[in-house]
């Protein structure tokens, strides 16, 4: 490890170590999470019944079909960056209803109390291999990881946090687009994240978006496709239209394979795809790469 | 009774006051006529509204561009793949000030909708449109963007030419535009199609045109599972100019003429210019990095959230 990353290092375990002790982590309580040995559960793609145990011990891929699962926010950050070495930033917002749409935030408490993450969205700081990043995780099992304010609030702040930390931004996106319910706001988003990305980018600093299952609408029009190096996860829907909405259009079914990674590497739209075991290294390669003296 | 039925119905009266002579009875159809106008016309719900700003005879792109610019050039193509026709973009003066002029533009009979994809712009058009706006940034031009379409095309070949990056692109590009942008809603504004065309220094509205993130029959058929109930949709999703304006998401309401801006077209073509011009003189006494500045600055702003401060809460524990 480099002399910078040592020091950024203890400062930011100091930092966590405090807040550890300040409150309970939220997150350390959920990397802790025992799933017994005899849960089940049937993978989207072939249809077997597997060992949810034994699935995640292989990588949250399944043993017979290759099947990427979505991971939870949570899992992502355990996955990829080292142990205790993540320092979540940007906690404390609150969504709000601005359209006073009837049952909105008891949907959000809901979604808050099942997955233990505030919004659809978590940032702070990481590390991979010992090299510094910022890196944010969407999670699509918060209301399907649609962006609204806060999440589009939360991804602008990753990118200024990482223009105040000199370092570069890592992002896994998994999301169905805009959120509705949010209406106009949740567009201007898009804008948002998109200006937050160029600013951060013509300052000179790296952005790694990695797209997993499933990146479409809002988010695949805005910070996803934004990156300087653009990775995707086997398999992934990747796309701005939803297949359903473009099958209504053209009144015809979409052949197999459409808007899936490889076929979006095909078309020329994604630098390579990566399979999940391999993601870790890879995300370590570039960020040694584009290690910067200071 | 919605704003075209209403419509239908006053065009029915004013058709039989003419066909009537000199007589008693018209004097009473004129003033019932102008009670009817003065009454029912006006009440606009918002699902009226999404009907104007659909209206076939509502004016379109290129009947603005005509009438602001007399010397308007239309520049074709993206350099890259084709030409969009849903897409226009060119130069042109106003009132003698040469503005790069991008618009996306309906049809107004349905061969021309077919030609012009309904305004549902592929990716090319909006690489047509950066295209233009770089050339705008290298020769110091304005911008004008003028926005008039139900959403980006979802289709296959949009799909394969990479729609979402297109406009990914545009929004990182536009905010580094240092020229002044300014973006009229002269119609439908759907969702990120329009957004591609409306990261704008200042946003115009012509007062029954909607900005939405989805159609409200799409909004309608998610959350109800009933496309049939757009107009309870229209009402929630907050989408018309004025509910716009409450939100500060747009600068300026462009007033329309009673009845809609295909009662009057030339009205609305001159509000709409003396609105542009007097944004543009405003926004012209900045330089080119303020100009870049407030654009971010006022998007960065955008959002209805709230966070609370940590270290008090931490108090209130102990």
């Amino acid at each position: 490890m480099n002399k910078i990353g040592e020091t950024i290092n203890k400062r930011k375990k100091l930092k966590h170590n405090i807040r550890l002790m300040n409150e309970e982590s939220r997150v350390n309580r959920e990397l802790d999470l025992d799933i017994p040995e005899g849960l089940y559960d049937k993978c989207p793609s072939c249809g077997k019944l597997t060992n949810m145990k034994l699935n995640i011990e292989n990588d949250y891929i399944c043993k017979s079909c290759g099947y990427h699962f979505r991971m939870r926010a949570i899992d992502r950050i355990k996955y990829i960056l080292d142990e205790d070495s993540f320092v979540e930033k940007g906690i404390g917002y609150i969504t709000l209803n601005p359209l006073y749409i009837e049952g909105y935030e008891a949907k959000i408490n809901k979604y808050k109390k099942e997955t233990s993450l505030d919004e659809a969205y978590i940032y702070g700081f990481g590390q991979i291999y010992g090299e510094p990043c910022i890196i944010g995780v969407m999670d699509s099992h918060f209301m399907m990881g649609s962006m609204g304010s806060v999440v589009g609030e939360k991804v602008a702040k990753t990118f200024e946090y990482a223009i105040y930390k000199k370092l570069p931004v890592i992002i896994f996106t998994a999301s169905g687009g805009a959120r509705m319910q949010e209406g106009i706001f949740s567009l201007m988003q898009m804008a948002k994240t998109s200006a937050a990305v160029a600013k951060h980018s013509s300052l000179g600093y790296l952005y790694v978006s990695v797209l997993t299952d499933p990146t479409t609408g809002g988010v695949t029009a805005s910070f996803a496709s934004l990156g300087d190096i653009i990775i995707a996860e086997p398999n992934a829907l990747i796309g701005f239209a939803g297949p359903r909405v473009i099958e209504q259009t053209i009144n015809q079914k979409l052949p197999e394979g459409f808007q899936r990674s490889e076929f979006l590497m095909e078309k020329g739209f994604i630098d390579q795809v990566i399979n999940r075991k391999d993601l870790k290294k890879t995300l370590h390669q570039i960020l040694h790469m584009h290690r910067r003296t200071i | 009774m919605n704003i075209l039925d209403k419509e239908r119905k006053l065009l029915v009266l004013e058709k039989n006051i003419s066909d009537l002579g000199d007589t008693e009875s018209v004097s009473k159809l004129v003033e019932e006529v102008e009670k009817f106008k003065k009454n029912e016309m006006t009440k606009l719900s918002s699902w009226d509204k999404v009907l104007l700003a659909r209206h076939p005879k509502r004016p379109k792109s290129r009947d603005f561009i005509d009438y602001f610019s007399k010397d308007f050039i239309e520049f074709h193509g993206d350099r890259l793949f084709g030409d969009d026709k849903s897409i226009i973009g060119g130069i042109g003066s106003i009132d003698g000030i040469v503005f790069t002029i991008i618009a996306q533009q309906k049809g107004s009979t349905v061969e021309e909708n077919i030609k012009r994809n309904f305004g549902m712009p592929h990716p090319e058009g909006y690489r047509k449109a950066l295209r233009l706006m770089k050339q705008a940034e290298k020769f110091n031009r304005p911008i004008l963007t003028l926005i008039d379409t139900p959403g980006a095309y979802p289709g296959l070949g949009a799909e394969e030419r990479g729609q979402g990056f297109a406009i990914a692109e545009n929004l990182k590009e536009m905010s580094r535009l240092t020229v002044p942008v300014i973006a009229v809603v002269i119609g439908e504004g759907g969702s990120g199609g329009a957004l591609a065309l409306g990261f704008a220094n200042e946003v115009l509205m012509l007062e029954n045109a909607i900005y939405s993130i989805l159609s409200p029959e799409g909004y309608a058929s998610i959350v109800w599972k009933d496309s049939t109930k757009a107009p309870l949709a229209a009402e929630q999703m907050k989408i018309t100019a004025a509910d716009l304006k409450d939100f500060d998401i747009i600068d300026e309401i462009i007033q329309e003429p009673f009845g809609g801006a295909h009662f009057n077209p030339e009205l609305t073509f001159e509000k709409t210019k003396k609105c542009i011009m007097d944004t543009y003189y405003h926004l012209n006494g900045l330089a080119r990095t303020e100009l870049q500045y407030q654009r971010n600055a006022k998007v960065r702003n955008f959002g209805f959230l709230q966070r609370f401060n940590y270290d008090n809460l931490k108090e209130v524990r102990k």
